[in-house]
């Protein structure tokens, strides 16, 4: 591994929180940060191996019983500043690189802040982007930046047909239960994510009566778990819901928002965010503000990318890829520390 | 090389923030004695600047996004709110009646301040 990745994946182990999670065996895992990981539920506790090696062996056996999915997120189209003058070029390349997968995906899953501004134009650009993928299903959550002036009226109009509330839902697909949950609405002063009470209520209502063996796959915008307070990134009310799937054998949840790729396990929870297909933002509290970071033009495409999960039904596991959009060797990530916003 | 950076930016840090706090105080000091109807804030790394504004019965207050991301100043009790400010728009409001006026960036409630109406 070079250098320059092992660094990054240093420091971004030191920027989590002290979760009670073995460094070392962490440490292992993030290795494949990047390149990609299968979580296997054994005996309740899950065990990571190496992506291509696993994945290899169990899709030659399980052939057409597994299924994959994508998450992309955080594309903002309409943004245009140096950061990334062009994201809805990115987004193209982000969908190129959808639809040049081995295998096609079931779905998409936009983990929200589709928008830079929640403008009809903005939305607009993105549908007609996301036509273009090979996947038609896209199930869609709202970011901070789609329910900007109209308390997301734009946004339910277009994305939340069927939902409740601010655009809350839940579907099964293969055996698998996935909830979208909204924690961008109602923000109050003070404080980060939210999800109230309302939500809570119908998330606890929602799994009532579902096997503990169903896994579980949450996607919010948000993350679900608290990675920097300062910065707002983390969820008030999170613990109550992750309380609700306390019971469940294997509970993913997908966020976004933070544009970046961070990784945890919890018992039998595992949380991952993913990149942005626009702009990259600092690790946490190593700028003055959460603010877009600059990187060199020619890096760009290493810090933006797509995140491929891949569920083996043989396992009950799920195996969460996440690629640059820029070729995927093993060249520098280009997410060093401090290169811009400070 | 990358130890220098951080311990840069951990530097710079306290540094910017003095630099806000030398620049908030002499604005706060000079209102003791409120004269100028008119007061400006500015949006800035996500900080709101000055985070305390005094100001007289009367003072329009200006908000000027400087950040690349869009930014709202909302009032927690409803008084006033902002359109969303992208990247350099502006938001005014007037303030007809003394009184603590505390507000926040609805797309980042992390982001508080405070007008002191006097």
């Amino acid at each position: 591994m070079p250098d320059k990745k092992k660094d990054l994946i240093d420091q971004k182990l030191q920027d989590l929180n002290n979760d009670g999670v073995d460094r070392r065996g962490f440490l292992k895992c993030m290795a494949w940060a990047g390149t990609g990981l299968v979580w296997t539920m054994s005996g309740g506790i899950p065990v990571s191996r190496a992506f291509a090696k696993g994945y290899g062996k169990d899709a030659g056996k399980d052939k057409g019983a597994d299924f994959s999915f994508v998450q992309i997120s955080d594309s903002h189209i309409g943004f245009n500043k140096p950061a990334n003058p062009d994201v809805t070029a990115t987004l193209q390349t982000a969908i190129n690189k959808i639809n040049a997968l081995p295998h096609k995906p079931d779905f998409i899953i936009h983990t929200g802040d589709l928008s830079q501004l929640s403008k009809p134009s903005e939305f607009d650009t993105l549908d007609q982007a996301l036509k273009g993928a090979s996947a038609k299903q896209i199930y869609f959550v709202p970011g901070e930046h789609d329910m900007l002036s109209d308390n997301g009226e734009q946004y339910l109009q277009r994305y939340g047909k069927g939902t409740k509330g601010n655009g809350w839902y839940s579907f099964d697909h293969k055996g698998v239960h996935f909830v979208g949950l909204v924690n961008v609405a109602n923000l109050k002063a003070g404080g980060m994510g939210s999800l109230g009470h309302e939500q809570l209520e119908w998330f606890e209502d929602d799994l009532k009566g579902r096997s503990a063996s169903t896994p579980i796959v949450l996607f919010a915008h948000i993350p679900l778990w608290t990675i920097y307070p300062d910065w707002g990134w983390g969820t008030d009310d999170s613990e109550q819901a992750l309380s609700y799937v306390k019971r469940f054998g294997s509970v993913t949840v997908l966020n976004g928002h933070i544009h970046q790729i961070m990784q945890k396990v919890e018992g039998k929870v595992s949380f991952h965010t993913a990149m942005s297909t626009a702009f990259p933002q600092p690790a946490p509290g190593k700028a003055p503000s959460a603010g877009p970071m600059k990187v060199p033009a020619d890096q760009l495409q290493q810090v933006l990318g797509i995140t491929d999960v891949n569920y083996l039904v043989s396992g009950r596991s799920l195996a969460v890829v996440d690629s640059p959009l820029g070729d995927s060797g093993s060249s520098g990530s280009g997410n060093g520390d401090g290169s811009g916003g400070s | 090389m990358k130890r220098k950076s951080v311990w840069v930016a951990g530097l710079a840090m306290p540094v910017i923030m003095a630099m806000l706090l030398l620049l908030g105080s002499p604005s706060v000091a000079a209102n003791d004695q409120p004269s100028a109807a008119n007061a400006a804030v500015k949006i800035d790394n996500f900080v709101f600047g000055p985070q305390t504004l005094t100001v007289p019965v009367g003072a329009t207050v200006t908000w000027t996004n400087k950040d690349d991301i869009p930014h709202t100043a909302v009032s927690t009790d409803g008084v006033f709110k902002s359109k969303v400010m992208d990247t350099d728009e502006k938001f005014s409001y007037t303030f007809d009646k003394a009184g603590t006026y505390s507000y926040f960036c609805s797309i980042h409630p992390k982001m508080t301040g405070k007008v002191v109406v006097q």
